[in-house]
């Protein structure tokens, strides 16, 4: 089952500039290895080495950030929409 | 406080709303705001209090205009370059509104000077532009217990979030634990920012930072606001507080500000 990933702007060039995708997979480890797989090098921004969501993105299911779901175990079900969130910097500059 | 004629005419449009009133309009005029950064977020923010009557708005930023900056930074301008922004901004905000006292700070925001910058004011506003200035601005606001309306922008997109750990609301660390790691990211001027985006954004800030003084609405506490300038849309995400936070979770490791605002602009590289 596929479902809408939606790409922050800081990662579309890894995606051909589109701001949302649609990927398979029941939980969201499985969505972001297919991400991986369908844009290569969009996977080590999001994880570390270990496999671990880096600590300054976020990602959420609907309006829910996974990190106080069950992380990248959350399960996905049909219609949910899944959002790449990093944190951002700039303001004054 | 009796207000002067002057002050009836320049501020009927708030006092005539019922949720504002003379009330709301004297607690305008003495409250106190804190805007870290003077560029493109501050600049709409100080620019909106100093017209609602903020009585105090102190700006914080060591920088000097760039002419670089005046795409987006409303506060500054041609003539200007070459000045300290917070001069050449609080220059702005007191020919905008005479009843405004502009407190200009021209100084590097750090983990030594932060708690003494805050202590004085009522509401901080960060419109910084690296990761090391925010986690400072965090801590201190949440040490001090102050609320702090945070906005970053990047590109075409925006984010803006209202952070209260000293309550029951999150804080920074609770939406993002860590920064991202120097090195892997590239400069804000490599990645660019639509200009008006700093507009939508800091006028947000601005707004939240109205209601707050004034106590009316509901605040984007534990709520992140998105901004696609691109696509047109607002999203609220939830932003629980987070319950392994090292700074306003209930066991803390952090208890002192600390860290380096010395970093580079930085955003997750693309």
């Amino acid at each position: 089952m596929a479902v809408v990933v939606r790409i922050p702007t800081p990662l579309r060039k890894l995606t051909g500039n589109q701001n949302e995708v649609r990927e398979e997979g029941g939980t969201i480890r499985e969505i972001l290895k297919n991400l991986e797989s369908h844009y290569p090098g969009i996977g080590e921004r999001l994880a570390d080495e270990s496999g671990e969501l880096r600590r300054f993105i976020n990602i959420y299911v609907n309006e829910e950030d996974i990190r106080f779901r069950d992380g990248l175990d959350t399960a996905i079900k049909p219609g949910d929409e899944v959002s790449i969130i990093p944190a951002i910097a700039g303001g004054a500059k | 406080m009796v207000f002067r004629e002057d002050q009836i005419s320049r501020y009927s449009r708030h006092i005539i709303l019922r949720e504002v009133g003379g009330r709301g309009q004297e607690r305008l005029l003495s409250s106190r705001v804190l805007v870290i950064g003077a560029g493109g977020l501050g600049s709409p923010v100080a620019m909106y209090l100093a017209a609602a009557g903020v009585g105090t708005i102190g700006l914080v930023d060591m920088d000097v205009v760039d002419v670089s900056n005046l795409q987006r930074q409303i506060m500054h301008s041609q003539k200007t370059v070459g000045i300290p922004k917070v001069l050449s901004g609080a220059r702005t905000l007191e020919r905008m509104n005479p009843d405004v006292k502009v407190i200009p700070i021209q100084e590097r925001l750090t983990a030594e000077n932060a708690m003494d910058l805050f202590s004085g004011y009522d509401v901080i506003v960060d419109g910084s532009d690296n990761f090391g200035t925010r986690y400072i601005v965090n801590d201190a606001a949440f040490f001090l217990r102050k609320t702090l309306v945070s906005g970053s922008i990047l590109r075409f997109e925006g984010q803006v979030t209202v952070l209260e750990g000293h309550t029951d609301a999150p804080c920074y660390r609770c939406l993002y634990p860590e920064a991202p790691p120097p090195g892997l990211v590239p400069s804000c001027s490599e990645a660019g920012v639509l200009g008006v985006l700093a507009g939508t954004i800091g006028t947000l800030q601005a707004a939240e930072v109205v209601k707050k003084i004034l106590g009316i609405g509901e605040l984007l506490k534990g709520q992140l606001l998105l901004y696609d300038a691109l696509s047109m849309t607002f999203r609220k995400l939830r932003v629980p507080k987070d319950p392994k936070c090292p700074l306003c979770g209930p066991h803390p490791t952090i208890t002192t500000v600390s860290g380096s605002s010395e970093w580079v602009c930085q955003v997750p590289a693309t």
